[in-house]
């Protein structure tokens, strides 16, 4: 059988906020890069987002957070990864994060923190590379 | 020696879901390990059953499998829901989508929920959505649900996987009735309008029954009901549960059922032996004549007839 490798990353827009209008930008660009997004929509917690992680074997998380919940929010979800032995999945966050939460987030083991402006193209690379992706 | 495979497989047949997605992702993927993974579980295949959701894109085919798979849940059956959606063919990309609808049911142990990019694949399927069908079956799962790609008329490749087939229509597609003629009349088991809150249903309903009624059926042979539903709110859809069963109690007492399971294991031994044959050719001593006739085909110098032809003859040689 012909390999046929498609890296999958999971877009998911946890808390409260209504708006995913980042999520689905960022969403279209990795699919127009070549990646496989599963996109689980609005208001999901910690437990759904790692759930769908792990039944959906992606390779890669990407929180999009605008509520100013990150600081809870994400370590709840680093540390349902590591109940499940899941820690290989690494996180990216995206939304409105003051510098030193991102310090501190990067230093719970997030690999990734970006603000809103973020150019797509710069998120494309930099999973490329944190997922080692060969093209 | 380290024996990851043979791990993943035990671990799989103990329930464990990690072991599953792992699973499914070599399958889908191809990867190293995946025939033996697919010959280990096909014993164990079987027990599930197969139900496809088809119909044209926003029709409600992921809202009625979650719908579905609540009416199974209270009956305290076990689900695997397997999500097809279209991969872009510029960058072999998809967004798969189908999870938003399934927000409810997504924590219940007993449900597992896995989406498909389609890679390339015609038909309303991807390549592997049957061996992931038959994983999920191997895993115990009761219910197997599959939403296919609503592409319109050409995902006919569900009635190859599923026992039950369900079409999804919703009323208001224009005049367009006609459009639910071609090929997808002959393939549906269960017709559910949806979205009955519309105008419009009473027609849609009606058309869809004038066009069955333009077929004889014999005596006994399963006519498919056509029930209006609005999934949104959860009407109709106890009612297409109970179809649902009736018609795996049609197909056990008809002897419908062993038919089909048989055919499906002589076309799965035959497209194997095609693969696995193929490969051989690859790796064998006429490699270098596959790729010689490849490109006489490329630059056109050969038709692929003729080419495939000369391959063949060249191993009585
Ligand atoms: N009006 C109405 N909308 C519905 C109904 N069922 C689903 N929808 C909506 O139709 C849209 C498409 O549904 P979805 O299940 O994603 O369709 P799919 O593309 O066929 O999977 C969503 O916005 C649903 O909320 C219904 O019975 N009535
Ligand atoms: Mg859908």
């Amino acid at each position: 059988m012909p390999m046929d490798k498609r890296y999958r990353i999971l877009v998911a827009k946890p808390g409260l906020d209504g708006h995913d209008r980042g999520a689905k930008v960022v969403a279209r660009a990795l699919r127009d890069a070549g990646f496989e997004v599963i996109y689980s929509g609005l208001h999901q917690t910690a437990e759904q987002i790692v759930e769908a992680a792990i039944q959906e074997d992606v390779d890669h998380i990407g929180l999009s957070i605008l509520s100013g919940a990150h600081m809870t929010l994400v370590p709840k979800v680093l540390e349902l990864l590591e109940q499940n032995q899941a820690s290989d999945i690494k996180v990216t966050v995206g939304g409105i994060i003051p510098e030193e939460d991102g310090e501190e987030l990067k230093k719970a083991g997030v690999v990734g923190v970006f603000g809103p402006g973020t150019p797509t193209d710069d998120l494309v690379d930099f999973l490329k590379s944190s997922l080692g992706v060969e093209e | 020696m380290e024996d990851a495979i043979g791990e993943l497989i035990e671990r799989l047949f103990k329930g464990d879901r990690r072991a599953l997605a792992r699973a499914i992702s070599i399958v889908e993927d191809g990867a190293p390990g995946s025939s033996r993974i697919m010959s280990s579980i096909y014993g164990k295949c079987g027990g599930a059953h197969i139900i496809g959701f088809t119909g044209p894109p926003g029709a409600g085919k992921s809202t009625i499998v979650d719908r579905v798979a609540r009416h199974l849940r209270k009956m305290d059956k076990t689900i695997g829901i397997v999500a097809v959606d279209p991969t872009s063919p510029f960058s072999g990309g998809a967004i798969l989508g189908d999870r938003i609808r399934m927000h409810e049911i997504a924590m219940d142990p007993a449900i597992f929920i896995r989406s498909m990019g389609t890679r390339g694949h015609l038909g309303g399927l991807a390549r592997a959505t049957g061996d992931v069908i038959r994983l999920m079956d191997a895993f115990g799962k009761d219910y197997v649900l599959v939403e296919t790609v609503g592409a319109g008329q050409s995902e006919v490749d569900i009635v190859e996987s599923a026992h039950t087939t369900v079409i999804v229509e919703m009323p208001g597609l224009g005049d367009d009735i006609q459009a639910i003629k071609a090929g997808i009349l002959e393939i549906g088991d269960l017709f559910v309008v949806n979205k009955a809150d519309r105008e419009g249903i009473d027609k849609t309903v009606a058309e869809l029954g004038t066009m069955l009624d333009l077929r004889e059926w014999k005596d006994k042979e399963w006519k498919p009901p056509i029930i209006p539903a609005v999934a949104k709110e959860d009407k109709g859809v106890a009612e297409a549960v109970e179809v649902i069963r009736q018609h795996m109690e049609y197909l056990t007492q008809s002897g419908k059922l062993d038919v089909i399971v048989t055919k499906r294991l002589v076309e799965d031994y035959h497209e194997l032996t095609r693969d696995l044959l193929w490969e051989q050719v690859l790796k064998g001593s006429k490699a270098t004549e596959v790729k010689r006739l490849e490109d006489e085909v490329r630059s056109k110098k050969k038709d692929p007839y003729s080419a495939a032809e000369e391959l063949v003859k060249s191993f009585d040689q």
